[in-house]
């Protein structure tokens, strides 16, 4: 669905990516993990078209990317960002119905249509009770599902998130996942999620995209990605790896210093 | 569910539209020299219907030559600088922006203070023509200085917009100590707003500008409410955040130049109004942008017909009514920070 094809991108001088290479099938989760700086943020922005790559290409369903209109891309890749920021507050219904925009052109005001779309994005993540509440009024694991219901408004076929669990406590954290991952295996949404949460990308992802100063050091399911050497190798501290009690997945642990 | 709908706003502006035209039929009917309430309706009404006859031909001149274009003025600039206030806060993202934070205010001041000083105050649009290119070329100079390869960045825009606006203020300085005595009073007038010089040419002349901009204001006015939450945000869903930026600012700065060109420069309209009616109706420029337009208008007619009521026959300059009424109101949404979280 997605094909990355040995792209590179620098801001200035420095390349802030160098020959990334993947792809990302239909209904698949990818996590994307590495270092901070690392460029995974980055590469999010270049799978939205915020940021353009200066080589190589990006496929979506063989259209190149860099071909493909605004409101197109809208249409088929919605993100959620790690914080959004309004100035003034509007109500969680008028967020989420925002998501619809890119169906809209010219059109001044939503149609029923619409306001149906947005009402079950709000009905899969369980915020249609406090559709007309402002959205500062909020507590972050609430504005998170927000911003997951627009995206759903926005009837994509990949939702790319970033750091979507950061500041969030672990109930809400849990939350959060299973529902992305009910959209994923129910909704056969492509999911990519840049995350620093190791323990969550291995539990949740199907396939690891390990990164380390803007190229790719290792990529493939977690058992192969997230192991002591690679880990160690990438980020440059010790840990400790084995398998989560109950699903088998690799696990990190962090070791103190003189503990071994 | 309470959302923004065509029918919601057609309700409100046709609620706000009985409220300008009462504000109107009000300003027309009060003012030094007494007519009967129903008399001047009957005098303005016919008037626009066609008709001949009603009231005395003093009562005529006062209500068609002198208040009812005063009003029409000073409606078109409180409407014209809301909505470019609205405008401006949204592009900067700062709740404190207002259609002067450009410095299109001092360009529109110092062609103003120019052609006061040249003479060319007498002719009867020598001064709204020559503060309207002072504007426009502080517009121009704005946009030069403060685009960053070749695109417009909030931060680069607001601190060239903010120079140009000092270093034109400090002419403006200049000017007024090398002025004479009886053109400090006009500059000074000008400065502060007045409607004093309001005719039906003026009207004419700045119209087409307010009612053109408006109306692509309007259009754009989704997509102005997806740029609230950033650009990166806006630009994810679909829109063409450049194209944009640029189209809004130049419309809301050509808002301002041709409000502020006929009555000088008339304070907190642009920023008070655009804050009062998101308190009310919510921060959508779907309702916003109309809302605010008549507002500002109906805002804007009674703070002049104030000004020239109060101490009658002495006539205090618009701004001081606005500051007066707005400085207070000001201070109320600094401490109730409901209105806007980022301050």
């Amino acid at each position: 669905m997605i094909e990355v094809q040995s792209i590179s991108f620098r801001y200035h001088e420095e390349w802030v990516l160098q020959d990334i290479s993947f792809q990302a099938g239909k209904g698949e989760f990818i996590g994307l993990i590495g270092p901070n700086g690392s460029g995974k943020t980055t590469l999010l922005k270049i799978l939205y078209r915020l940021l353009s790559p200066q080589q190589g290409e990006i496929l979506f369903e063989h259209v190149p990317l860099k071909r493909m209109g605004r409101t197109d891309i809208a249409k088929k890749v919605a993100v959620v960002a790690q914080e959004t920021h309004l100035l003034f507050p509007f109500s969680v219904m008028e967020i989420v119905l925002t998501g619809r925009s890119p169906y809209l052109g010219h059109l001044m005001f939503e149609r029923e249509k619409d306001l149906e779309i947005a009402k079950k994005a709000m009905e899969w993540t369980e915020i249609l009770p406090f559709a007309e509440r402002p959205i500062d009024e909020l507590s972050g694991g609430e504005r998170k599902r927000v911003f997951i219901a627009r995206a759903l408004a926005q009837e994509p076929e990949v939702i790319l998130l970033d750091e979507p669990t950061a500041n969030l406590d672990i109930h809400h954290q849990i939350d959060f996942l299973n529902l992305i991952l009910t959209l994923n295996r129910e909704k056969g949404l492509t999911i990519i999620m840049a995350s620093h949460d190791m323990n969550i990308a291995s539990e949740f992802c199907d396939r690891l995209l390990l990164l380390q100063k803007g190229k790719i050091y290792k990529i493939g399911i977690p058992e192969e990605v997230i192991t002591q050497k690679n880990i160690e190798q990438v980020y440059g501290c010790e840990v400790w790896v084995d398998q989560h009690p109950v699903s088998g997945m690799p696990r990190i642990s962090l070791l103190k210093k003189g503990v071994q | 569910m309470k959302i923004v709908t065509l029918k919601r706003v057609i309700i409100v502006s046709i609620l706000l539209c009985l409220l300008l035209i009462l504000v109107i039929l009000s300003s027309v009917t009060v003012g030094s020299v007494k007519v009967r309430p129903s008399r001047s309706i009957t005098i303005l009404l016919q008037s626009i219907l066609g008709l001949k006859g009603g009231g005395t031909e003093t009562e005529q001149a006062i209500i068609l030559s002198l208040r009812f274009p005063r009003a029409l003025l000073a409606g078109l600039v409180g409407a014209g600088l809301s909505v470019s206030g609205a405008i401006f806060q949204a592009l900067l993202k700062n709740p404190l922006a207002d259609p002067y934070i450009l410095g299109v205010s001092s360009g529109a001041a110092v062609g103003a203070i120019v052609a006061i000083l040249m003479g060319l105050s007498t002719l009867s649009f020598g001064l709204p023509l020559a503060s309207f290119m002072g504007a426009l070329l502080t517009i121009l100079a704005v946009f030069y200085f403060g685009r960053q390869e070749g695109k417009i960045h909030p931060n680069t825009l607001l601190l060239a917009g903010v120079i140009i606006g000092s270093f034109l203020s400090a002419l403006i300085m200049f000017f007024i100590s090398v002025s004479q005595k009886e053109e400090l009073h006009t500059i000074i007038f000008w400065l502060m707003g007045d409607f004093s010089f309001s005719n039906y040419q003026t009207i004419r002349i700045i119209f087409p500008y307010i009612l053109l901009s408006f109306l692509f204001l309007y259009s754009r006015a989704r997509q102005l409410n997806l740029i609230l939450s950033g650009e990166e945000d806006a630009l994810q869903l679909g829109v063409n955040v450049e194209n944009l930026r640029l189209i809004s600012y130049l419309s809301a700065s050509l808002l301002t130049a041709a409000s502020v060109s006929v009555c000088g420069l008339i304070g907190f309209v642009g920023l008070i109004v655009p804050h009062s009616v998101r308190l009310i109706l919510g921060p959508d420029h779907r309702l916003l942008i109309p809302s605010s337009a008549l507002v500002g208008a109906s805002f804007l007619i009674a703070s002049d017909t104030l000004a020239r009521t109060l101490l009658a026959p002495i006539e205090l300059p618009v701004g001081v009514i606005t500051a007066t009424f707005g400085g207070p109101f000001f201070i109320y949404l600094l401490k109730t920070r409901k209105v806007v979280k980022t301050l």
